[in-house]
């Protein structure tokens, strides 16, 4: 009998078909049709410039969007060879380590709602909306935010920041304690999980699995531990191995990561340099016109009563989180009063001008919360990147489901498929 | 035991001389270009301790509009235990688009070709059962080419305006 | 809207009836995805709105919520879905890339689904904010509210 389970699933996991062939209950061969949301972001790459890709890459991997921002970031950093301030180094740990919280917790949530445990699946829910909303104070968006640019990150923390994390992090460690009691013992979810599709270390690096599902099968491969990227190698953290490779194992291992990533952001935020000037909500100073008027006729000296952070008064943080002469954007100030800096800033953003790398190319990876994520960038030495290209970690985690459900019932695609967190953005690019 | 990367470029340079063409290293990255008929051999030969690169990352194409060898395969080989990346190059002209397929030796090549399949054209020999994956059958052309332009849709349903 | 005072009457019992009990078929793609997911739990309720219950079949559904990107590979799922979900049904766009095509112009997206389907809410955003999801559900309520009943099924033509 042939079974379609159809791109429109109501399984949450986006747009994928599985096509089964069964005989009665018992899978005998399986075909997954992939490419419903191919959206076409490496053409549009060779399209726009290197500063307009920012915001396609925070829509690949949604659950996780600052991880995708900072490993195309990086690689852009490795070309043109910019060195990052140590603060703004600092916060994009603590961001992409929250982001991979929400990442496991949008992973889990939806295999254990799958399973039937739909308690799970709204508690922690509610432990993400408390890390969106640290987010949300200093980005000004809850998802797909743009934080992190080239040279550093865009805005410096809000003042109150560390009770907000603080709370995010004593909240999520609750939901956790509470998952673990509801399900880790539960004889149900165990008969479901146990000792189904079970994979071993060798068909695994065969297939090209990285990240957790990698580490469930025992093979210690972390791209944070292998080759350190930002501040990880100042950072004290485990790496939880599984056993068996079953998808009890890749849930446990989920969980365990994310007491670990809080454990990151605890030490970042006892270990993080202080900002050269401190966070207030209106810098007291002359008002814009004024500043523009009297900058006529001598540089103004004072400050200017801009709205921090994102489009205000940033001169004196800048150097703390961004660098980097012909990559970034002027501070406002000189944007607005001197000549210089809005030359600077045209030139920034006019077509023909703005970021040019040298010619060469370049492949630079990030630890992903599904894997391995890399980006591949061939640089013409013109403002548009010839050619990029995505490694991305679930495409060669899903491509080997065919071969391991064969055998299996129809009732275990469903665990399987969502213990291996496939997001449609990153597959389908 | 841990392999440097010299040694591991000098190994390759003796053993196939006569089909490597050269062996640069901008920005960090080793990068080997071959000629595409090495291809297996190249890969067997680095799969076998103690060189073990087990892994294949990534593989992927590169269309140079314009020269004469237009597209460009790029395979990143990844090795565990020397913890070391590897990229290797081949180049392919328009009238002769096809290279072998790296399917028997790494299970996650059936993907990646049909992929590259899929946006450039480039046929496999030796591929089990090579269609399209991103595209939706009926699709003509292949979009990544430089000659695709960017918004030119083939609707598969009739649009209402 | 024309007619006696026992079908006015009936007509506003009717569609308080239909809006406080809309069965909703979340058509998820993409991103948005994430925002439904965080609109339909504890912190930003709809099950206050009634529309709670999601119905994971369009046979029983009468709500079709198209969330994220359509591209021209899922076009005729799209389509079909809508064409087997029954009268009285109502779209709702959510999203700019279901609205519009949103940030992707080209070979592989629909600019919008209304395209394919007619459209009675648009929500724009990308994604869009819980309030803002909020205020647009109402607004369809409201709508539905409003609605002749009588003369639904002759208006929609395409």
């Amino acid at each position: 009998m042939l079974l379609n389970m159809g791109p429109s699933h109501p399984a949450m996991h986006g747009t994928t078909r599985i096509m089964l062939e069964l005989d009665g209950e018992k899978v005998v061969n399986c075909e997954l049709e992939m490419g419903y949301l191919h959206r076409g972001f490496e053409k549009i790459c060779e399209n726009k410039s290197y500063f307009n890709m920012l915001i396609y890459t925070d829509r690949l991997n949604y659950v996780s969007p600052l991880i995708n921002n900072t490993g195309y970031v990086m690689t852009m950093e490795k070309l043109l060879g910019i060195d990052v301030p140590e603060r703004a180094q600092y916060i994009r740990v603590i961001m992409c380590e929250f982001s991979r919280v929400c990442d496991h917790l949008t992973a889990l949530a939806a295999m254990c709602m799958e399973c039937g445990a739909f308690t799970v699946f709204l508690y922690m829910m509610k432990a993400r909306e408390y890390i969106w909303d640290l987010m949300e104070q200093t980005s000004g968006a809850r998802m797909t935010t743009s934080y992190i640019r080239i040279g550093g990150v865009r805005s410096d923390f809000p003042s109150n920041w560390k009770a907000t994390a603080q709370k995010a992090i004593e909240e999520t460690r609750k939901v956790l304690k509470d998952c673990h009691g509801l399900i880790s013992k539960n004889k149900i979810f165990l008969n479901r999980t146990r000792d189904v599709a079970v994979v071993s270390p060798e068909t695994a690096i065969n297939y090209g699995w990285t990240g957790p599902c990698l580490r469930s099968t025992g093979v210690y491969y972390d791209v944070r531990k292998t080759f350190p990227y930002l501040v990880y190698d100042q950072l004290d953290f485990e790496v939880p191995l599984g056993e068996r490779g079953d998808n009890f194992d890749r849930y446990m291992v989920r969980m365990l990561e994310m007491e670990q990533s809080l454990r990151m952001v605890e030490q970042c935020m006892a270990k993080i340099p202080k900002s050269s000037s401190p966070s207030q909500l209106m810098a007291k100073g002359m008002e814009p016109a004024e500043a523009i008027k009297s900058s006529r006729t001598k540089k103004p000296e004072e400050k200017i009563k801009l709205s921090p952070n994102l489009e205000g008064t940033e001169k004196d943080k800048y150097p703390g989180i961004l660098s980097g002469k012909g990559s970034i954007i002027p501070p406002k100030e000189d944007t607005y009063t001197t000549i210089e800096g809005l030359i600077r800033h045209f030139k920034f953003f006019m077509r023909g001008h703005g970021i040019r790398p040298p010619k060469g190319e370049v492949y630079f990876s990030v630890e992903g919360g599904s894997g391995e994520l890399g980006f591949y960038i061939v640089s013409d030495g013109t403002d548009k990147p010839y050619r990029l290209h995505l490694r991305a970690p679930c495409f060669h985690i899903v491509s080997s489901l065919e071969d391991i459900i064969r055998g299996h019932y129809v009732a275990d695609v469903i665990p399987t498929f969502g213990s291996m967190n496939m997001i449609g953005g990153e597959l389908d690019r | 035991m841990a392999m440097e990367k010299e040694k591991i470029l000098e190994d390759l340079n003796q053993n196939f001389a006569d089909n490597i063409m050269s062996v640069t290293a901008p920005f960090g990255d080793e990068i080997i270009l071959f000629e595409k008929e090495a291809l297996l051999n190249i890969v067997k030969f680095l799969l076998k301790e103690p060189y073990a690169f087990t892994m294949l990352l990534d593989l992927t194409c590169v269309d140079y509009k314009g020269k004469k060898e237009r597209f460009e395969m790029v395979y990143h080989l990844f090795s565990l235990s020397n913890k070391l990346r590897l990229r290797l190059k081949a180049r392919l002209s328009e009238d002769a688009l096809e290279i072998d397929s790296l399917t028997p030796l790494f299970k996650n090549a059936n993907w990646l070709e049909r992929e590259a399949y899929d946006m450039f054209g480039v046929q496999f020999k030796g591929h089990p059962y090579l269609r399209r994956l991103f595209m939706y059958d009926g699709f003509e052309g292949h979009p990544l080419r430089k000659d695709y332009s960017l918004r030119k849709q083939q609707p598969r349903i009739r649009l209402r305006k | 809207m024309k007619g006696g005072f026992i079908t006015t009457r009936l007509n506003s019992m009717l569609g308080w009836g239909r809006k406080f009990s809309l069965f909703q078929y979340p058509f998820i793609t993409a991103c948005c995805g994430m925002e439904y997911m965080s609109v339909a739990c504890a912190h930003y309720d709809l099950d206050r709105f009634g529309m709670g219950w999601t119905r994971f079949t369009p046979r029983q559904a009468d709500m079709l919520l198209v969330v994220g990107t359509i591209t021209h590979k899922e076009a005729p799922v799209l389509k079909t879905v809508y064409d087997q979900m029954t009268e009285p049904k109502w779209v709702v766009a959510f999203g700019s890339c279901a609205v519009s095509g949103g940030i992707y112009d080209n070979y592989a997206v629909v600019q919008g689904i209304d395209r394919i389907i007619p459209v009675d809410v648009y929500i724009p955003g990308c994604p869009p904010r819980p309030e803002t999801i909020l205020n647009a559900l109402i607004k369809l309520q409201e709508k539905i509210q409003k609605e002749g009943h009588e003369w639904r099924w002759k208006r929609k033509k395409y």
